[in-house]
């Protein structure tokens, strides 16, 4: 049942290269690679920083209704659910939205979830790098009146402690499975 | 104030998906029945919220859901949500949400929903958010969102997550 669902997952997922990130439970790819990026705290972190725990990474925005602070209410009970091994994970939140997600949105917005989860924006150009090191589609589309709505990638994706791409949780996965995923990832 | 809010953020993610309780939560506006509009608790800071509620047209000729008005919010328009290969997107429903006769059509988490922008305060758990809703032939009517966290009570809780409970309505 699992592996079905991992295999229905992996093939449903594709990166913005139409080309599938994960496939029979599997990395496909590979992802990541250095960034620069500021935090809620206005603080610099880079790919380096993240190094030597493996890594939850989501990229969304505020302006989201939905799949966003869902996501980031899923995590928050994930961590909760793991103990103290929350600890030994980086979990971030990569804006795809760096023109209204300010350091200082982030971080009020980010308040409400759990303390551990960061929040990176940066310059257009800052976002565009990691985003285009993650293969995430994100495509702003307007929308009448003014404003503006993002289409983005909606999957977590799973780093180990080098920061080897090792898989994805995708939207609404199940949290049996989703913990499941956690704690092999904390044990690796 | 974080903790309860994401409390009742995480018993939502942690539940399994179960309808909700049938309620007393229902209005009419002409031939439209409006049934349990609600939304989630929505952390300050939430430049939007969504929406949701079901819409039964008792009626012969068709209507449309055209957006909402709220003094809690800016505007309130009607999106659809979609989700394919992993990408998500959300797009306006141009002309309005059409109901036909006979037709109940579900605003509900994952397809369409109420864009709620601009909430001019966070929503919490047991909040009654009130919205008069705009519809092209029967008119308006004002009903009132109830901001919810979760699925009733009967969803079982999942063994593997430890010291997770079940969670009832918050006090703030």
């Amino acid at each position: 049942m699992i592996s079905l669902v991992a295999i229905v997952a992996g093939t449903a997922l594709w990166s913005r290269y139409g080309q599938p990130l994960v496939v029979n439970g599997k990395p496909a790819v590979s992802l990541g690679g250095p960034f620069v990026l500021t935090d809620q705290f206005g603080r610099r972190v880079t790919d380096r920083d993240l190094r030597g725990k493996p890594t939850l990474m989501f990229f969304g925005f505020t302006y989201c209704p939905e799949v966003c602070p869902t996501t980031l209410a899923a995590m928050t009970s994930w961590l909760k659910a793991l103990g103290p091994d929350a600890d030994k994970l980086n979990v971030v939140y990569v804006t795809i939205d760096p023109e209204r997600d300010t350091p200082k949105q982030l971080r009020l917005y980010l308040s409400s979830f759990d303390p551990r989860i960061r929040g990176l924006t940066g310059t257009p150009a800052e976002i565009a790098k990691i985003a285009g090191e993650y293969r995430v589609y994100y495509q702003k589309i307007p929308l009448q009146g003014g404003g503006y709505t993002m289409d983005h990638s909606s999957a977590i994706y799973l780093m180990d402690a080098r920061a080897a791409f090792t898989g994805v949780i995708t939207y609404q996965e199940p949290p049996a499975q989703a913990l499941a995923q956690l704690r092999a990832l904390v044990r690796q | 104030m974080f903790k309860s809010f994401s409390r009742a953020l995480a018993a939502f993610a942690l539940m399994a998906a179960a309808p909700l309780a049938a309620s007393a939560h229902d209005y009419q506006v002409g031939a439209l029945k409006i049934g349990h509009p609600w939304s989630r608790p929505n952390p300050p800071g939430a430049p939007t919220a969504a929406g949701y509620l079901s819409i039964t047209n008792t009626g012969k000729t068709p209507d449309r859901l055209l957006g909402g008005a709220s003094p809690a919010a800016t505007t309130i328009e009607v999106h659809e949500m979609s989700m394919a290969g992993g990408i998500m997107r959300m797009r306006p429903v141009v002309g309005g949400l059409v109901i036909a006769p006979g037709q109940t059509v579900k605003l509900e988490p994952g397809g369409y929903h109420l864009m709620i922008i601009g909430p001019k305060r966070a929503f919490r758990v047991g909040d009654h958010i009130p919205v008069t809703l705009k519809f092209e032939k029967a008119g308006q009517i004002k009903v009132d969102f109830d901001i919810e966290a979760t699925a009733p009570a009967s969803a079982p809780p999942m063994s593997s997550m430890g010291g997770m409970q079940g969670m009832p309505g918050m006090n703030h």
